[in-house]
């Protein structure tokens, strides 16, 4: 079996760019044929293989909307590196974008490894998938590091409140006083993900619900586009082990109390159509590539780019046991790891001519030396 | 013929048989030139640090052969410190056992240094110090330290400071050090800074006055200028292992704090911005990151090696055991990297301001499974730059983690050394298939032995061929990289990274072999106990005992070692740590000759004499 499916229809042999590319060339509009995308490719040519994951889990629904994501912006597959942890969440990146190069790192330790990939090449577009495990317990402190340096990468956590891979135990974004068959009760409270992100000063953090493609696409599309670490924390209910329907992570729950915040129309520059965008109070986001994020508050009450009230609003929610779903904080001005670096070639890149300084150079340090 | 190697090697119950190390008689009066040492006893956080390495490297400008060491507490300020400096005309640079002048700034241990100081040799103290009884057998000098650091530092707080340049300028004047050469020194320290040169050649040249018409010479002590550190450097073995890293084309480091470790990142940070900037963009052609743990620098560093950059870390025992989970990833999913281990003395905590060599098992199999890495063990500052280079290259070669096993005393004293050849080899960057190669091969498979050496090709990311991108990964696989647990896939995977082991055996730097004909025994070390066995082979000749002398430089271990073990009757392994570390390594490389092989490991945390080699080979050969 092969990870390559049929249908490269374009982009081969291109050299790397040396400036950051997230998004592809863009063809002159009108110019694609059907099921083609802008840089000439095919929805096939994003697919990954088969998962192994139980039926129905929301995991390989937002796989699904990655593809999409990918797919719509016309995204070139080999621009993209997958990043993961250990887990159900973290096997997933095999299951979307084969033509992508993968990393399935350590339990808790995709932050690091994906810093050290996207520092040695800081042209490629950083895709993570973490679950509440990976990113909540044993990886907390590399999950907060990586927002505090702001890598350019978006950050998904496939988020379920329990370990699968282990057989259901809680997790530590777990609801207070829930009870599950094997673990029995939990007595401590849910860390919540989004408001650890805002606390570590993270630029973009957004929470969605699996079972809404239409909002996870959305944000996933202005998550690629973001300047540094974006996170996107998706609520994706596990089928085998906390779906009672009493768990906020459940489908019944979530349909039940999503309440919405925003709706967020990704708009990009160079297309320059709206997409989805309704009449209404608007505010525009403006993002480093240039294209912008147009959100629109459906409540009319919270500005994403207040970081006191993103705060607010998640703690209020976080004592109702609510989940607000869409862009909750945005702050485009931050550095990210590569410009606080100064980097303009990838590293990687170099080879011996520019590695090796001059033997006069090893002489001047030997003679200083005496 | 199997055999238990496991079991413990408890070192045999031994009298001591002193040897002199020092032929001087109490009091004599007979010159002695450039053959004795000198201790300093202060108070850590004092600055003495700068006017140790001051006296160091006058001795050294004056062409005198000299080793410093540094024995200083896990603390900031206010614990005694002791730095002793050895002249050896000989160009012996182990540490002594002995020292022949004591100069003692500090209080709290002027019972214990004044005991310490050797029979004939000298005591110069701070007159403020009340000795609480006199030696017959010692020359005393008191120096009135505060009343001249009072004299020329009106700001109380920098007086401890000035008080340290006193005693420098005491000593030349004692011992004849010259005064030009101490300048010379200062101006080194300083980066050719007129203003502290001069402030501290004042003190300097005022002690040296003072003692000139105070102090009547009654010691037979003195320095006198040679030739024999001509065309010498003199370096520390992290700046070496820096430098060495820098010319091996380091792309990305992280790192983490730890003694003795950081002064290696910090050599890269002080000389990666002179010498790595692209000419063409400005931008520079490296990354160093102070990562949140050692876990996430060796993290990062798998990042980035996998990414294609040149990548490494430096810690020290802690580190590698939290890089541990890590170290395993990279030997199974391949990834090149470069660790370098500045040995500290442990288990746990340990003593962290404390040499040892405890971490060669360790480093050795670090990781769960059946885990293996290659391991250098770099013996001199000089191999700290090779090997600095030569470890990107054959991580690269090997795709997989390689070890760098300094410690110490190697890596945070000043060391004599030629000075650093360039290297002339190129850079061996491994087996990396282009957008071209890909799509020309049919079916690219990241982990197939094409080439029958165990080791397969590998694409980068940012290789736009659509059949370049592989998934990585930490579970089992098999060929073309994809998830399998196949009893077959893992049999043939583990199979190949034991024959890929077997090509790095054949990669590693060769030991170092000094045979001596008709030796019946011989010594196997490595790393920074080099020259204390050197200085060992040649006090025991003079008891009548030839030895040759292996020093290895690599893990895995090739035929060299065999044969150095078939040659000789009995076999002592030199090494500083409390389990024989390496001489289990070694039965286990070759169990037929298990039993001619002895420890002889010594494990305090100071660097080891030629006085303890000699009498522990001594007192076993007498058990022979």
């Amino acid at each position: 079996m092969t990870a390559i499916k049929n249908g490269i229809t374009a982009g081969n042999g291109a050299q790397a760019t040396t400036t950051p590319a997230p998004l592809p060339k863009m063809s002159a509009p009108g110019a694609s044929t059907a099921g083609v995308n802008i840089i000439g490719l095919v929805k096939a040519d994003y697919k990954g293989l088969e998962s192994t994951l139980c039926n129905g889990c929301g995991h390989d629904s937002i796989s699904s909307q990655i593809i999409t994501a990918c797919y719509e912006l016309g995204v070139k597959p080999e621009h993209i590196v997958k990043f993961s942890g250990i887990g159900c969440s973290s096997k997933s990146p095999a299951y979307f974008m084969s033509r992508s190069f993968g990393f399935n790192a350590l339990h808790g330790r995709m932050p690091s490894v994906a810093q050290g990939a996207l520092l040695a090449n800081h042209t490629l577009q950083g895709l993570g998938v973490s679950g509440d495990g990976d990113t909540g317990s044993i990886g907390l402190g590399q999950f907060m590091h990586l927002i505090r340096r702001n890598l350019r990468m978006v950050y998904i956590i496939e988020n379920n409140g329990v370990y699968g891979l282990t057989k259901g135990q809680f997790s530590a974004t777990a609801d207070v006083g829930q009870e599950l068959k094997h673990a029995g009760r939990n007595e401590f409270p849910p860390i919540d993900l989004c408001r650890a992100a805002i606390v570590a000063d993270c630029g973009f953090v957004a929470r969605s619900f699996a079972g809404d493609p239409k909002q996870v696409v959305t944000l996933l599309k202005a998550a690629l586009c973001h300047r540094g670490t974006a996170v996107l924390d998706i609520i994706s209910p596990c089928v085998t082990f906390n779906n009672r329907d009493d768990s906020t992570k459940s489908y019944a729950w979530g349909k039940a109390h999503d309440e919405r915040i925003n709706d967020i129309g990704f708009v990009m520059s160079q297309e320059e159509i709206r997409v989805d965008y309704a009449e209404g109070e608007t505010k525009e986001v403006e993002l480093f590539d240039g294209s912008k994020i147009v959100l629109k508050k459906l409540d009319g009450s919270h500005d994403p780019t207040d970081k006191q009230a993103a705060l607010r609003l998640l703690t209020e929610a976080h004592e109702k046991q609510l989940f607000i779903t869409g862009l909750l904080y945005i702050n485009t001005e931050r550095p990210n790891l590569a410009e606080t670096y100064h980097l303009v070639k990838p590293i990687a890149s170099y080879q011996q001519d520019k590695l090796r300084p001059s033997r006069e150079s090893l002489q001047k340090i030997m003679s200083a030396m005496y | 013929m199997l055999r238990d190697y496991t079991a413990p090697i408890t070192a045999a119950p031994r009298t001591p048989q002193p040897v002199q190390e020092t032929s001087a008689s109490p009091l004599q009066r007979e010159p002695i030139v450039n053959d004795f040492a000198i201790t300093v006893a202060t108070k850590n956080g004092s600055g003495s640090q700068t006017s140790n390495a001051i006296l160091l490297r006058a001795l050294f400008k004056m062409g005198i052969p000299v080793s410093g060491k540094n024995l200083f507490p896990s603390n900031i300020q206010g614990r005694p410190t002791w730095y002793t400096i050895r002249l050896s005309k000989d160009g012996y640079l182990a540490r002594r056992e002995t020292t022949e002048i004591m100069i003692v700034l500090n209080p709290d241990t002027i019972l214990e240094d004044h005991q310490n100081t050797a029979p004939g040799g000298v005591f110069m103290y701070a007159d403020d110090i009340k000795l609480p009884v006199r030696r017959s057998d010692l020359h005393y000098y008191a120096i009135p330290v505060k009343e001249m650091a009072r004299q020329h530092e009106s700001d109380p707080k920098l007086r401890t400071y000035v008080a340290n340049m006193v005693y420098v300028g005491a000593i030349a004047q004692l011992l004849g050090i010259d005064l030009n050469e101490i300048e010379a020194a200062l101006m080194f320290h300083f980066k050719g800074k007129p203003k502290p040169v001069e402030s501290n050649m004042k003190v300097v040249r005022a002690a040296a006055a003072w003692a000139a018409e105070h102090l009547i010479k009654t010691d037979p002590y003195r320095v006198e200028r040679m030739d024999k550190t001509k065309g010498q450097i003199m370096i520390d073995g992290n700046t070496a292992a820096a430098l060495g890293a820098i010319y091996g084309g380091v792309g990305f480091a992280a790192w983490y704090p730890i003694t003795p470790a950081t002064s290696l990142a910090d050599a890269l940070n002080e000389y990666l911005p002179k010498l790595r900037m692209d000419p063409e963009t400005q931008a520079p052609t490296y990354v160093v990151v102070q990562a949140e743990d050692e876990l996430a620098a060796l993290g990062m560093v798998m990042g980035a090696g996998w990414a294609g950059a040149r990548a490494m870390t430096s810690t020290s025992g802690p580190g590698i055991s939290l890089m541990a989970e890590f170290a395993g990833l990279g030997y199974f999913a391949e990834i090149p990297a470069v660790i370098w281990d500045v040995q500290r003395m442990g288990p746990a905590t340990g003593l962290p301001t404390r040499v040892s060599q405890g971490d060669i098992i360790a480093a050795y199999w670090l990781g769960h499974g059946d885990t293996k890495h290659p391991v250098l063990l770099p013996g001199s500052v000089y191999e700290c730059f090779e090997f600095g280079w030569r470890a990107f290259d054959l991580a690269e070669r090997l795709q997989t983690p390689v070890f760098v096993l300094s410690d110490l005393d190697l890596g945070m004293n000043q060391w004599m050394s030629k000075p650093f050849d360039y290297p002339e080899e190129p850079m061996d960057r491994g087996k990396v298939l282009t957008e071209e190669q890909v799509n020309a091969t049919k079916g690219f498979a990241r982990y197939k032995d094409v080439d029958g050496d165990g080791i397969g090709w590998r694409t980068l990311p940012g290789n736009e061929s659509p059949y370049a991108a592989y998934f990585t990964r930490g579970s089992g696989h098999n060929e073309r990289a994809m998830l399998s647990e196949r009893a077959d896939d893992w049999e043939n995977n583990m199979d190949r990274l034991a024959r890929k082991f077997e090509t790095a055996r054949k990669l590693m730097p060769p030991p170092v072999i000094e045979m001596v004909e008709g030796a019946e025994i011989g010594i196997i070390g490595f790393g920074s106990t080099d020259p204390a066995i050197q200085e060992a082979r040649a006090m025991l000749e003079t008891k009548g005992i030839r030895a040759s002398y292996l020093r290895l430089r690599a893990l895995p271990m090739n035929d060299d070692v065999t044969m150095f073990l078939a040659s000789h009757k009995r076999i002592y392994v030199v090494e500083l740590n409390s389990d024989a570390q390496l001489c289990q390594l070694i039965r286990l490389h070759s169990p037929k000759d298990a039993e001619k092989v002895y420890p002889a490991n010594h494990n305090d945390g100071l660097p080891l004499t030629a006085h303890w080699i000699t009498e522990e080979i001594l007192y076993q050969e007498t058990r022979h």
